[in-house]
């Protein structure tokens, strides 16, 4: 397992006028992995973004990133840290290409123009390279913030809703963009609302609420330790009740009987192998059935739940 | 330790947004010297007496070239932070591993050789006009450069303190420009009545279009070490409240 990259240590926020941001964050980053930062609307994913990005002032704790004590050795860390902000924010009268080179020096590195194409190229805006951006679509624009994030070849790269507001083909060429950041090594922090995009890309998943870290796991480990089985199975005569061979699955008659709904199991697939002895025992007790429902609980069922209970805590 | 690729990046980037305006940039202050030189200078200053044995029409020049200084270097410095502001731009400044002293050298630096380009092409049109000479042109530029300093300091001050374009004008608007056209640009003060001409020294831009005319032709209304030490102090003073700026990051950083 790859170390920290990025230390959080009771990381807090109060803005002037006393909105507590961030409250006592504690996160580590691996060197390498994709880590979705998930929560609702004003839970603090901005300004921990921020905060590591010197664009926010924290009010509390540490943050170290690649060993360097943020607060002393900003310039060290920052040079190796790049940012997509979520706002599609740029000279809008530059061409493209000016604009990557323009971040690149900004960053202190030396003119590459044969860098600067690599990274155009692999976000398929050479061919755009002496366009002014406000003549490109929106798809581009962010592209454009994307390539002038890499333009300094960071290895942290921090995403901040990379597709939001983008159509679907879209945001599957960003999803690629973001596994081709995976394969050449730069550790990918996202945060996003699209649920199924963590799910589809994270190795790790960090939920936040209210300025509070309220969960991290490894996404596989925390689909397998929340995740549940649904399975509506409907019967080809009412029941009245349960037989006894459907004792201790957790089953119940919905519908006035004509349809049994199974909820259970967990994430590693052990809710698929009950529904299948479920069935079994229907068939062995004579009861018949005509069709079955089944699905997977994904991420987005576990977000709003952990949300719904914290909430109700 | 100063990152120079960093501060040429910014300075060749602001250089390059005064270059996409150089047309509406240059027209403006050549149009504006010319009608000036047309109006005091021929149809008003063929009446004047010379003024310290200087000819009105060249008198004039240093308050033309301190009047077109001190706004254009205000407001191409304010507009070049408030901008990225506005525009959310800011961000990759922000992030990027860059401090005080690149931020300003960049920044700063763009907006003094843009005005100092604009003083070149005002001299020479008002060569057009006017037949003149420069007593200490070393003095001169040293002089100009540091007004152009203090003030692009003084612009970007005003560029971080806006939270609006109303209060981007606002200071060259209503006070700026007043106090240049009030302070000597186009008189001498001792032209001035009592008690006006000792109120007339309370206007800080009196010492600067003094200083500037002593470099244009030895003589001025106030001593010209005393202009010199005022620009000076009011360039130290924007140093201050910059740094205090970064340090605590107002308006640049919540």
């Amino acid at each position: 397992m790859n170390g920290p990259i990025l230390e959080l240590d009771g990381l807090s926020k109060v803005y002037p006028g006393g909105l507590k941001a961030l409250d006592n964050v504690d996160l580590t980053i691996r060197k390498g992995e994709i880590f979705a930062l998930l929560g609702p609307n004003g839970a603090g994913k901005t300004t921990l973004i921020g905060a590591v990005c010197g664009l926010v002032r924290p009010t509390g704790g540490t943050i170290r990133a690649f060993g360097h004590d943020l607060a002393r050795d900003w310039r060290k860390a920052r040079a190796r840290i790049g940012l997509v902000p979520q706002e599609l924010s740029t000279d809008m009268f530059e061409p493209v290409q000016r604009a990557v080179a323009y971040s690149r020096g900004l960053f202190g590195l030396a003119p590459d123009p044969a860098r600067i194409e690599e990274i155009l190229r692999s976000l398929s805006l050479w061919e755009k390279r002496d366009t002014r951006i406000m003549a490109l679509s929106g798809g581009m624009k962010r592209r454009v913030l994307i390539a002038k994030a890499l333009a300094h070849e960071p290895d942290i790269l921090f995403l901040d809703e990379p597709t939001a507001g983008v159509d679907v083909e879209l945001r599957k060429g960003m999803w690629a963009i973001i596994d081709q950041m995976r394969d050449r090594g730069v550790t990918v922090i996202l945060t996003t609302h699209y649920i199924e995009e963590a799910e589809g890309m994270a190795d790790r998943v960090g939920i936040i609420r209210k300025g509070q870290i309220i969960m991290v796991d490894e996404k596989d480990a925390m689909m397998a330790r929340l995740g549940r089985t649904e399975a509506h199975i409907a019967l080809a005569q009412p029941l009245d009740e349960l037989p006894p061979e459907l004792a201790g699955y957790p089953i119940e008659i919905e519908e006035g009987g004509t349809s049994l709904c199974y909820r259970g199991g967990d994430g590693t697939g052990r809710g698929k192998e009950e529904v299948a002895n479920v069935t079994k025992a229907l068939i062995a007790s004579g009861i018949d059935y005509t069709g079955i429902d089944i699905r997977e609980s994904s991420l987005e069922d576990i977000f709003v739940s952990l949300l719904g209970e914290e909430q109700a805590a | 330790m100063i990152g120079w690729r960093s501060t040429w990046s910014i300075y060749t980037r602001e250089l390059m947004r005064f270059l996409r305006t150089a047309f509406q940039s240059v027209l403006a202050p050549v149009l504006t010297t010319s009608l000036y030189f047309i109006v005091f200078g021929a149809a008003i200053g063929g009446r004047m007496p010379d003024l310290g044995g200087v000819d009105y029409g060249a008198f004039i020049i240093p308050g033309l070239l301190m009047l077109t200084l001190l706004g254009e270097t205000t407001s191409n410095s304010s507009f070049g932070i408030y901008m990225p502001r506005f525009t959310g731009t800011i961000y990759e400044l922000l992030s990027a591993p860059v401090g005080v002293a690149e931020t300003l050298i960049g920044f700063v630096g763009a907006a003094m050789t843009k005005s100092l380009i604009l003083a070149a092409i005002i001299l020479l049109t008002a060569r057009l006009f006017v037949d003149y000479s420069i007593a200490h042109p070393l003095l001169a530029v040293v002089y100009i450069m540091l007004v152009a300093a203090a003030f692009s300091l003084f612009g970007f001050i005003l560029g971080i303190w806006a939270d609006n374009f109303e209060k981007l004008g606002i200071i060259p608007m209503l006070f700026l420009t007043p106090l240049t056209f009030l302070g000597g640009t186009f008189y001498s003060i001792d032209m001035l009545p009592e008690p006006w001409d000792t109120i007339a020294l309370a206007n800080p831009i009196v010492y600067l279009v003094s200083g500037l005319r002593w470099t244009f032709y030895g003589s001025s209304d106030v001593n010209i070490w005393i202009s010199f030490g005022i620009t000076l102090a009011f360039l130290a003073a924007c140093v201050a409240v910059i740094a205090y700026i970064f340090r605590t990051g107002w308006r640049l950083r919540p």
